[in-house]
């Protein structure tokens, strides 16, 4: 177990968390300002990484594949609000469940309809294939890498966005003070629209970036969607900053449980117990820590309200 | 509009007549298929006593039904196998009797809804939903690299386990055998609806704070039923793996949590006979849509959806009007 995989595998942790930091922010940020549990932001994911794949199968360009899924995600994400989504706000959170648990089954279906039931291919682009040399001599995919870096620019926007500008305003306004915003003549229907679309934008450009790094398949969505879920009871509802936190917790938790969870068991028990006991504790590590997290602190670590 | 109780004694009627019939005219697949929807509503009335009498909105519920499943694979494959289960720290063999696996799986969801449910009602509202989804989704990740049972492929069992007294492996006496579970835990939810401890859940879910003002503690009525809730769900799951004769993880996955919940839906929330209708139609549904079409779950969703946003209170809601509101 040399330091060079160690650092490699915290890249990995971090690759994927910041992935999961797409999904999970736009979750938040829905619930935070509609008070709103939506099931089918893992469909919008799958959307994204489907109009990635086709639109760069079609035109060749790796780029065009990700404006797409920008596009796509949110143009989905802005139809299911005006047709479904505007319905359930005043529901209970049973109804919610239930009308997004609908719209996943329609979502997964449709797309299997539409493109097949085989998984499509989407390669990384050209210019980012390859390793990378790190200093210190560590090789790492460049692609890995220009993720971390995307993802932590998206979060610097979304920053940005929510503290600087407008939008943002209204935003933290709406998370407050529904009525008091509405009275203030906010057009709070368009705001609801806005702030979905924005969330679906960011789990499509996740699906997409992941697609290129594994295949693009129907059902791709809910295991990120569960694990996005587990990364807000962490941090927080309805807190972006508890959202990065907890999905870099997730992530490096994740990865690194993976690898060394088998390997510290090899100091106590035979090399194949070990790695059996210690794959399957893997797999469970993350919950371990949300279950940890929950008894310490029931709200999240930067929840408000529980 | 008609009377529920009337509506329950003819879903009851069905239940007996169409299977009687699909004996007579020796159609076994229709009386699996009425298995299949009989064990399902066992599963949906567990489900509904945390659901419907506590406000529990739990999308884990999958967990209990695989523990359930689980239970009866381990127990018969070390059976059909001649290995013991574990020698440490004592002996437990494993069974082909049919009273020993529920009990077993029983006493483990039980067990298993006990620390979930300690852990989940530290929570309410969204967090609940979500904390449910994600133990849900640890079992299933858990059963998939647990390579002594079949990990992903699962376990299959060659004979149905036994019933003293029965020839389980003749659907129709299997059949019945569900179908007087279905009747006992039935009769259990409505004894439970009217006890003080159900009266007092009701309460709890209507109004906390003045079941707090009382002296009662509304977690811990909550967290009994979220236990009683599991063990019922979690004997339709040692029922149904009975049933398929294999269990696998799927059993554990989200979907299943989601299905057990459409059930009720579709029935009607906190309706006694809710799950029972809703596993009927369901059922039905899935066969008929499922020929007609390989992508019937777009139509499960557009009904689904129809349901929650236009129709309030399923099937049984839509047949006999809104629940009254006090008893």
């Amino acid at each position: 177990m040399s330091l060079l995989l160690l650092i490699e595998q915290v890249l990995n942790g971090l690759q994927f968390g910041i992935m999961l930091f797409l999904m999970a922010a736009g979750l938040t940020l829905i619930f935070g300002v509609m008070g709103l549990i939506n099931l089918a932001h893992g469909s919008l994911y799958m959307v994204g990484a489907f109009c990635a794949a086709a639109v760069a199968a079609a035109t060749g360009s790796f780029l065009l594949g990700l404006v797409a899924a920008l596009a796509g995600a949110a143009i989905a994400g802005a139809l299911v609000e005006l047709v479904v989504i505007r319905r359930l706000y005043d529901k209970d959170h049973l109804d919610q469940v239930l009308a997004t648990f609908a719209l996943i089954l329609i979502f997964s279906e449709g797309t299997r309809w539409i493109f097949g039931s085989f998984p499509l291919f989407l390669n990384v682009p050209e210019f980012l294939s390859g390793p990378v040399t790190l200093p210190g001599g560590i090789e790492y995919p460049l692609y890995r890498l220009t993720l971390i870096v995307v993802g932590l620019l998206v979060a610097l926007g979304l920053w940005l966005l929510i503290s600087r500008t407008r939008l943002g305003v209204q935003i933290r306004a709406g998370e407050n003070d529904r009525e008091m915003i509405a009275a203030l003549g906010i057009d709070i229907a368009k705001l609801y629209t806005i702030v979905f679309a924005l969330g679906a934008a960011l789990a499509g450009l996740a699906g997409a970036l992941v697609g290129a790094i594994q295949s693009v398949q129907v059902g791709m969505g809910e295991p990120v969607l569960i694990l996005a879920f587990v990364v807000i009871v962490i941090g927080g509802i309805g807190s972006i900053k508890g959202a990065l936190v907890g999905a870099i917790l997730v992530g490096l938790t994740d990865t690194l449980g993976g690898i060394f969870l088998p390997e510290l068991l090899k100091l106590v028990l035979d090399p194949s117990t070990a790695t059996s006991v210690g794959s399957s504790l893997a797999s469970m590590a993350i919950y371990i820590l949300m279950a940890a997290v929950l008894i310490l602190r029931p709200a999240g670590l930067f929840g408000a309200r529980a | 509009m008609i009377r529920e109780s009337y509506l329950n004694a003819a879903t009851l009627a069905l239940l007996v007549a169409i299977p009687v019939w699909a004996m007579s005219a020796d159609e076994p697949f229709t009386i699996t298929l009425m298995t299949r929807a009989v064990v399902f509503a066992i599963a949906a009335v567990g489900l509904n006593i945390a659901l419907g009498l506590g406000g529990l909105v739990s999308l884990g519920h999958a967990v209990f039904f695989g523990l359930g499943g689980y239970a009866m694979g381990i127990l018969a494959h070390h059976a059909q196998t001649y290995t013991a289960v574990t020698e440490w720290p004592f002996l437990i063999e494993g069974t082909k009797s049919m009273p020993v696996i529920w009990l077993v799986a029983v006493v483990l969801s039980s067990l298993a809804a006990l620390v979930i449910g300690i852990l989940s009602l530290r929570t309410a509202g969204v967090y609940f939903i979500m904390i449910t989804l994600a133990f849900g989704q640890m079992f299933f990740f858990f059963a998939i690299s647990w390579a002594e049972y079949g990990g992903e492929d699962g376990l299959s069992i060659y004979v149905r386990n036994g019933f003293p007294g029965l020839n389980t492996l003749d659907p129709i006496q299997f059949y019945g055998l569900c179908l007087a579970l279905l009747c006992l835990v039935l009769a259990f939810a409505w004894r439970l609806g009217g006890s003080p401890f159900g009266l007092a859940l009701n309460a709890a879910r209507q109004v906390p704070v003045r079941v707090e003002t009382v002296g009662l503690d509304p977690v811990r009525l909550k967290l009994v039923a979220f236990v009683v809730s599991g063990a019922i769900t979690g004997l339709a799951g040692a029922l149904f793996a009975d049933l398929n004769r294999f269990v696998s993880p799927t059993m554990f996955s989200w979907q299943t949590s989601g299905e057990i919940m459409i059930f009720i839906i579709i029935g009607g929330v906190g309706r006694l006979f809710g799950p029972v209708v809703g596993a009927l139609v369901f059922v039905a549904l899935e066969h008929w849509l499922g020929g007609l079409s390989d992508f019937w779950h777009i139509y499960l969703g557009l009904l689904l959806l129809v349901i929650v946003l236009f129709g309030r209170g399923g099937l049984i809601g839509m047949i006999c009007g809104r629940e009254k509101v006090h008893d």
